[in-house]
């Protein structure tokens, strides 16, 4: 097994590898001459090429790439066209809100969606299941921006149960910490919720019609036992699976529920990057989200080998 | 008395005596097997409300020019951010435009997009699928790039895009393009490794098929109905990304009247006056609902054994 762990690792290395060849050669394959691009139309022709050497168009497409990989690995995503400092420096100022922001939204999502899906598998085509259904497809549909809104303006402008944007560290207390977090939480994890209750939902179906689960019943276990115990144990993998791979949404997402609710994290950062063309900020942000993304969903491949006994590589 | 006499007699009843049978209550109606359009319709209501809503949309986007009450792009600054009433139905904005007009005018932008989107990476991705599943030595390499491409968040790939263009429709359409493709390249190469290990598809090796009537013969048909599904949740995912990207400012171009722009400018005013955030967000729900709900259905009918599983 432990071949199989080292050989899943190492797996991973060409994906991160292609990620960072995409990033960075996004910059030679736009259409047009990127730098002017980014310079904007105000720009004098000694801006472009300040900025096209800043970003090192000038030279060789090869050598610039291991030049940036180099860099990459030693930490350095480069620097900022506009504030001139580290890239890694900002990233590191904004993280803290938009780990936060993550955490709680995951929390609350699975916390919400599991229990959902297997009440909706338990009560198959009754009013719970089709409601749980609806709720799933609506999730699919609002986005996340329209129930930000809607939630801001009834739970913080008219009712005035909770602040209506800003963020406060965690530093600072739970209370104040956890009551920045609600709202753009139930916002974020709106999408998350539906794609993880319909997974559940027919990943149960399926258990709950295999035998062990009727020897359960017959032996006298109760419905609670069943569900959570018997049947959810089993449905596990696939479930797990898609929270991981689900995360693409909260990071897309989190663009946009920063924005609405005034958080000053790392999807802020991007949009601030675009309205100024900051672009290597936006690639140091890409690069980032995109590794955690890989890392999480190989720490979650690795954690099911080994606690599943059933999966043997 | 009359009752126990019937019960104990063994002689012939007269025939005026006894009772007809009572008529039995329809207790199982007769199915009533529904045929045609109208049949697929009853029998798959998602289609049929999703359709129906989409279609509203389209007519829309399509009639827009005879739809608007104020030219969507005319600046007033006198009647600015005025609440919805007879005149402005949704309001104006603050820049004194009318948010009704600009929201009829948005279903166009929105449309082009969700259905472009759908189209190209469909057609795009067919063709990735199709070489992937066929070409033993590119699969490999292909699937890599694939599986790093899928490794980006859609909505920051197609960010990392846009930032690098100038904003317009076309380049919208490209940047969502190119995040969902590695989606379809993926499904199409699935299903043709399944399909090449038929005992039909085998069959026509053997006899010596040759490899394109193949794929149109054998492999392209059956791509249809997942692609078909596919696309319709791509077109949903294409509208939602469009309406992000304009509202955080890297989309359509503040000129074009898209929702996600109609949004971006209510944005500093949505506490004061939620209206104009409001108008759009709402058509731009319904819209993807019905795409989803369409989705939904088309799974449902196309391909029972996918319905099972979600």
């Amino acid at each position: 097994m432990w071949a199989y762990v080292v050989r899943r690792v190492l797996a991973t290395i060409p994906v991160m590898a292609v990620v960072a060849l995409f990033v960075f050669s996004l910059l030679y394959l736009a259409p047009g001459d990127p730098a002017a691009v980014i310079a904007g139309d105000q720009a004098t022709p000694e801006d472009v090429e300040r900025i096209r050497q800043s970003l090192g168009l000038d030279r060789p497409y090869l050598v610039r790439f291991g030049e940036w990989v180099w860099h990459i690995l030693q930490g350095d995503l480069g620097t900022s066209i506009f504030t001139n400092l580290p890239v890694s420096t900002m990233i590191a100022q904004r993280i803290e809100p938009t780990l936060s922001l993550m955490i709680v939204t995951l929390i609350f999502a699975v916390s919400i969606a599991v229990p959902m899906g297997v009440v909706a598998a338990w009560k198959q085509g009754t009013l719970i299941d089709r409601m749980v259904m609806a709720f799933a497809v609506l999730g699919f549909s609002v986005p996340v921006f329209v129930v930000a809104y809607l939630l801001a303006y009834v739970f913080a402008l008219e009712l005035d149960w909770f602040p209506v944007q800003g963020y406060t560290s965690f530093q600072e207390g739970f209370l104040p910490w956890i009551e920045n977090l609600v709202l753009p939480a139930i916002a974020l994890g709106g999408v998350y919720i539906a794609l993880i209750a319909r997974i559940t939902r027919a990943t149960m179906l399926e258990v709950l019609q295999q035998d062990y689960i009727r020897t359960a019943r017959a032996k006298g276990v109760g419905q609670t036992g069943i569900l959570f115990l018997h049947a959810l144990k089993n449905a596990a993998v696939p479930i797990v699976t898609v929270i991981g791979i689900g995360i693409a949404l909260l990071i897309g997402g989190a663009v946009v529920t920063e924005s609405v609710f005034a958080i000053p994290g790392l999807g802020r950062l991007t949009v601030d990057a675009i309205l100024r063309r900051d672009y290597p900020v936006i690639q140091g942000v890409v690069l980032l989200f995109s590794f955690v993304y890989v890392l999480v969903n190989l720490a979650i491949d690795l954690v099911y080998t080994l606690f599943d006994p059933r999966i043997r590589y | 008395m009359a009752s126990a006499t019937v019960l104990s007699s063994t002689a012939p009843v007269p025939p005026h005596e006894v009772a007809a049978a009572p008529p039995m209550p329809d207790i199982m109606p007769p199915v009533k097997a529904r045929r045609g359009v109208t049949g697929f319709l009853w029998r798959h209501p998602t289609i049929a409300v999703g359709g129906a809503l989409l279609l509203l949309m389209v007519f829309i986007a399509v009639f827009a020019d005879y739809l608007w009450t104020v030219d969507p792009t005319a600046l007033a600054p006198a009647r600015r951010t005025r609440e919805p009433s007879a005149q402005y139905w949704f309001g104006t904005d603050m820049l004194g435009r009318d948010v009704y007009s600009r929201v009829i005018f948005g279903a166009r932008v929105s449309l082009i997009v969700g259905f472009a989107v759908a189209i190209l990476s469909s057609v795009i991705g067919l063709a990735i699928g199709l070489v992937s599943g066929f070409v033993r030595w590119a699969d490999g390499i292909i699937m890599r790039v694939m599986d790093g491409m899928m490794s980006i968040p859609p909505i920051l790939l197609a960010i990392a895009l846009m930032a690098l263009t100038r904003g317009s429709v076309r380049n919208v359409i490209i940047s969502i393009t190119i995040a969902e493709i590695p989606r379809v390249s993926r499904l199409v190469r699935g299903v043709v490794l399944s399909l090449r290990e038929q005992p039909y598809v085998e069959a026509a090796v053997a006899s010596g098929t040759r490899t394109p009537v193949i794929i149109w013969r054998h492999i392209l048909p059956n791509t249809i109905a997942p692609i078909t599904v596919q696309a319709t949740y791509i077109c949903a995912s294409a509208m939602i990304i469009e309406a992000i990207l304009s509202f955080i400012g890297a989309g359509t171009p503040p000129i074009i009247p898209s929702w996600g722009n109609i949004m971006a400018e209510g944005r500093a005013l949505w506490q004061v006056k939620p209206y104009i955030v409001f108008f759009p967000a709402v058509f731009l729900s319904i819209t993807v609902l019905a795409v989803n709900l369409l989705g939904d259905g088309l799974r449902d009918a196309l391909d029972p054994r996918m319905a099972k599983r979600i």
